[in-house]
């Protein structure tokens, strides 16, 4: 048996009218897609690997990792580009899963910019971002030669997003083209690449946030309990919830922190990650908060909003 | 308009996206530029209240900057997400959209309108059940509505909403429509596009996007919205034989070898026999490992490891199967699409990536190339970026394939560039051209080797070519005569018997004259794998056909003799009077007068009857049979 939780077996297994299968279920498609992509990445590449950012959506992308190639293991390490501002609760919780499912985790941290440091608050989210994560993602694919990038990032987040393709192509200076994208066709994909160049490879690119949080509640994939309401302590800047997450937040004058129920749609580095109030401490009611809110998950996060277009920027200069 | 205002669909109506089994429906927009596909995609994720109150915040406020509607939302800045395409004003890339209904869930594929990105267009149909083809009401159906569907007819994609834009600027002109609508109607029958559903839209306001619009009282079908909530698209891939193109093989430990891969079509039960192609060696299913655990019984669509009950050689890019073989060959015709800048080269070496399997290919001929105007068969040498054609190709090794029409997955594949690594092409298989080397779909227990052991003889095809009256009959029947009376099984195909009986209906001109070759190398074929040593006489004076007659039979088994007596020979013998009759201009395009015959550049064996008698040719055949371990 697999060695992650698996509930019981929905529709899939039915059988109606004789020997006829009941269609895979929605959540049961974007599986099996998913793990094609993920197969076909292992297949095709000299040296992938998988990034992971302890989010919800690398959790859910390492889930079906481990279902992809059970009962082996994925034949790819983890990458966690660390800005060394997230969460505490978010360090303490990828250890502890990548000891637990025995996988190679690489964790890598620009050190050029923590030596001068680059911090979210002095230097802006734009500078800070670039440097911290953009820099770190390229130093550390440069450094160990991966040839394969895999990651969350889902085509309903943002506008530019939707245009990327699964398997998107990167030149040896990790630059997206988005005007001269190769056409992916059926489930076919090219993955030729000349020396330096590379691959980002998007597993989760048809799924939308709330098909994240059903296949997490139906396979009961283990989550940072931020994304659970709970008492947090948390101070309002630029009309956002922002948890004090260590003794490094500067406090302005008249801030002062205060402990509400929060929990977090998305999370990145704590002073970038926007709370939102709530009280859904369980999954079920996490799906039915989500089902009634009227805002999208990216919100939240401050970097998006840096300047028009600032993601496809981004994405351009080698950010995930 | 603000988005203030009461949406299509009211609150309580708004769609519960728990986790169910509502099918997802994936389709793809089309038309012109400026035809209004990204408005219409946009109006839906509006309507469908699939937009968040931040993201209506963000279209507001970009509409007022950026957007080209004045004071109204700009829905295709929702969709039109590049920097680029901001600056135009043009889809310039595929964006794919999620939404859905209370009945449906969709993916969307909101595609470009410039003939420079027909091939991003060709990309969003390849996954389509069903297309949304806008066309302009002003300007009816235009070249990029046929260009646009002859690539969804290509692409398999059978249905087909019309929706006619811009009604308001026609004055909904219900007449005009109706006039649209059955030009259109003519071109989706020329192109086997069997489902069309016409509709009077006004994509930025929603007129017929969600709700019937009362400015067009005269129409009365569904609204876009409510036909593809209802349109049946199913094609059951379950209900064909079961495939599953192996990607991957898991090898953990010593004690587990599985085999990766999604079903693409069929289901597969524990104990089931399958086969290894292109090997073909058969075994049976031991486990079947779906994503959920262990299952007995998996179906297409699924990702699955199966493990095997017998040791038995498989690797990335075979396919497991049950049931009726697929085709396997080394040989194919296809229709392309062509994408790249640089023009398609007969004769250049592409990757050709096909399911899981990758292989070497030659694009051999440009059979034809699809004038888009008219849609008519063109002869061609090339293919520019954006055209389509029909091509064989010619494969390092054999390839496990379905034709297109019967199994996408199985019968689509891609070409690269193997120097710029640019996807240069889509392609549809449509047929073998022939059977590869070596290769057996269905293993026979009497098979072609039994039957020869039984005959003490080794198969062949011994295929005589020459001009009419060169000896080619009288030498084959005496060889057969020979070889009777060593106790051999040989049979005689001669061609003006076969005029007599299987070719009845065949005339002469060059069409009906390969056609003659081609049943003539089947037949032959047959004997061959029925132990037999097979005697062709025929005139057959082309070698492209010869080639593709030896082509079909195995490389070993095929001897070309060519009966090469001179023209003035054959003429002065003239046994049938045919010379005399061509020379006096009744009998036009014969072969050696007014046509040509070419003769074979390395034939096994050669014979002047100029020089040599009839007995001393049969028996210089009978000696390279011997010779050559035949007899």
């Amino acid at each position: 048996m697999l060695d992650i939780p698996t509930p019981a077996e929905p529709a899939l297994s039915e059988r109606t009218g004789g020997e006829r299968l009941r269609a895979a279920s929605h959540l049961r498609r974007l599986e099996a897609e998913s793990i094609h992509i993920l197969r076909e990445t292992a297949a095709e590449f000299r040296k992938p690997v998988m990034l992971y950012s302890i989010g919800k959506d690398s959790s859910v992308l390492l889930h079906l990792a481990m279902k992809a190639f059970h009962p082996g293991k994925p034949p790819f390490p983890l990458l966690h580009v660390d800005t060394t501002w997230k969460f505490r609760e978010m360090i303490a919780f990828r250890d502890r899963r990548a000891r637990e499912l025995g996988i190679d985790l690489i964790v890598h941290t620009n050190n050029d910019g923590l030596s001068q440091g680059i911090d979210p608050f002095s230097h802006g989210s734009a500078r800070y971002t670039d440097v911290m994560k953009t820099q770190a993602l390229r130093q550390a694919l440069d450094f160990h030669r991966f040839d394969a990038a895999i990651g969350g990032a889902r085509r309903d987040e943002e506008r530019s997003r939707a245009k990327e393709r699964v398997f998107s192509h990167r030149s040896a200076a990790h630059r997206w083209d988005p005007k001269n994208q190769r056409p992916e066709l059926w489930s076919l994909y090219n993955t030729m690449l000349a020396p330096g160049e590379s691959m980002r490879v998007f597993p989760l690119s048809n799924w939308t946030e709330l098909d994240v949080w059903d296949y997490i509640l139906l396979e009961n994939i283990p989550i940072v309990p931020l994304y659970l309401a709970g008492s947090r302590p948390v101070v309002e800047r630029d009309g956002a919830l922002i948890m004090v997450d260590d003794e490094r937040m500067p406090l302005l004058a008249g801030e002062e922190p205060r402990w509400r129920s929060v929990r977090f749609r998305t999370l990145g580095c704590y002073p970038l990650s926007g709370a939102t109030v709530s009280t859904a401490a369980t999954l079920p009611e996490i799906v039915r908060e989500m089902m009634a809110s009227r805002t999208s998950e990216r919100q939240g996060r401050m970097i998006d909003r840096d300047s028009p277009a600032s993601m496809e920027r981004k994405k351009a200069e080698g950010y995930f | 308009m603000s988005y203030h205002e009461a949406p299509a669909i009211a609150a309580s109506d708004a769609p519960r996206l728990d986790q169910d089994d509502r099918p997802t429906l994936r389709f793809v927009t089309c038309g012109s530029v400026d035809d209004g596909k990204s408005t219409l995609v946009g109006r839906l994720l509006y309507d469908s209240k699939t937009l968040l109150d931040d993201q209506l915040d963000e279209l507001a406020s970009e509409s007022r900057t950026v957007g080209t509607t004045g004071d109204d939302l700009d829905f295709a800045l929702l969709v039109d997400g590049l920097q680029a395409e901001r600056e135009q004003g043009i889809t310039i890339d595929v964006a794919y959209r999620f939404f859905a209904t209370k009945l449906r869930r969709f993916i969307v594929a909101d595609t470009p309108g410039h003939a420079q990105y027909t091939r991003n267009m060709a990309t969003g149909a390849s996954n389509a059940d069903l297309a949304v083809v806008l066309v302009d009401a002003r300007k009816g159906v235009i070249t990029q509505t046929r260009r646009h569907s002859h690539i969804l007819s290509l692409l398999g994609v059978r249905h087909v909403v019309l929706a006619v834009n811009k009604m308001d600027l026609i004055g909904f002109d219900g007449d005009r429509f109706a006039a649209i609508t059955a030009e259109y109607l003519t071109l989706a029958g020329q192109l086997g596009i069997s489902q069309v559903q016409c509709i009077p839209v006004v994509a930025p306001h929603g007129d017929n996007i969600v709700a019937a619009s009362a400015r067009m009282p005269w129409y009365t079908g569904p609204t876009v919205t409510a036909y593809l909530e209802s349109v049946d698209v199913s094609g059951d891939v379950s209900q064909r034989p079961f495939r599953l193109p192996v990607q991957w093989v898991n090898r953990p430990n010593a004690e587990f070898r599985g085999f990766c891969g999604r079903i693409a079509s069929g289901t597969i039960a524990i104990g089931e026999t399958v086969a290894v192609q292109p090997s073909g060696r058969q075994t049976r299913v031991a486990r079947i490992l779906a994503p959920g655990g262990e299952r007995d019984r998996a179906a297409a669509g699924e990702s699955v490891t199966l493990t095997l009950a017998d040791e038995i050689d498989v690797s990335r890019g075979d396919v497991l199967t049950a049931g009726p073989g697929p085709l396997v060959s080394d040989q194919l015709a296809a229709h392309l699409v062509w994408f790249d800048d640089e023009a398609m080269v007969a004769g250049r070496r592409y990757l050709l990536k096909c399911g899981a399997a990758s292989t070497g290919a030659v694009i051999t001929t440009l059979a034809h190339r699809i004038a888009i105007d008219t849609m008519l068969r063109e002869g061609a040498a090339t293919l520019d970026a954006n055209q389509i054609g029909y091509a064989h190709l010619s494969l390092d090794r054999p390839l496990v394939f379905e034709a297109y029409r019967d199994d996408r997955s199985m019968g689509s594949f891609i070409l690269v560039d193997p120097i710029s690594h640019r996807t240069t092409a889509a392609g549809m298989i449509d047929l073998s051209l022939r059977r590869a080397t070596n290769i057996h779909w269905q293993r026979l227990a009497v098979d072609k080797s039994v039957r020869a052991r039984l005959k003490q003889q080794r198969p062949c095809v011994l295929w005589f070519t020459g001009l009419s009256g060169a000896g080619k009959s009288t030498i084959a029947d005496l060889v057969d005569r020979r070889l009777a009376e060593f106790g051999r099984h040989s049979a005689l195909l001669d061609g003006d018997n076969l005029r007599h009986g299987i070719n009845r209906d065949l005339g002469f001109s060059n069409a009906d004259r390969a056609e003659n070759v081609r049943r003539a190398a089947e037949i032959a074929a047959l004997f061959v794998d029925a132990g037999m040593i097979a005697l062709v006489a025929l005139i057959s004076p082309f070698r492209s056909e010869r080639e593709l007659a030896r082509q079909r039979i195995e490389a070993d088994e095929f001897i070309e003799i060519h009966v090469a007596t001179p023209l003035a020979e054959c003429e002065r013998r003239d046994p049938k009077g045919l010379y005399r009759r061509a020379r006096a201009g009744e009998l036009p395009a014969f072969t050696g007068i007014d046509d040509p015959y070419e003769a074979p550049q390395a034939p096994e064996i050669t014979i002047d009857t100029s020089e040599l008698s009839t007995d001393a040719a049969c028996e210089r055949i009978i000696g390279y049979l011997r010779e050559h371990n035949y007899v």
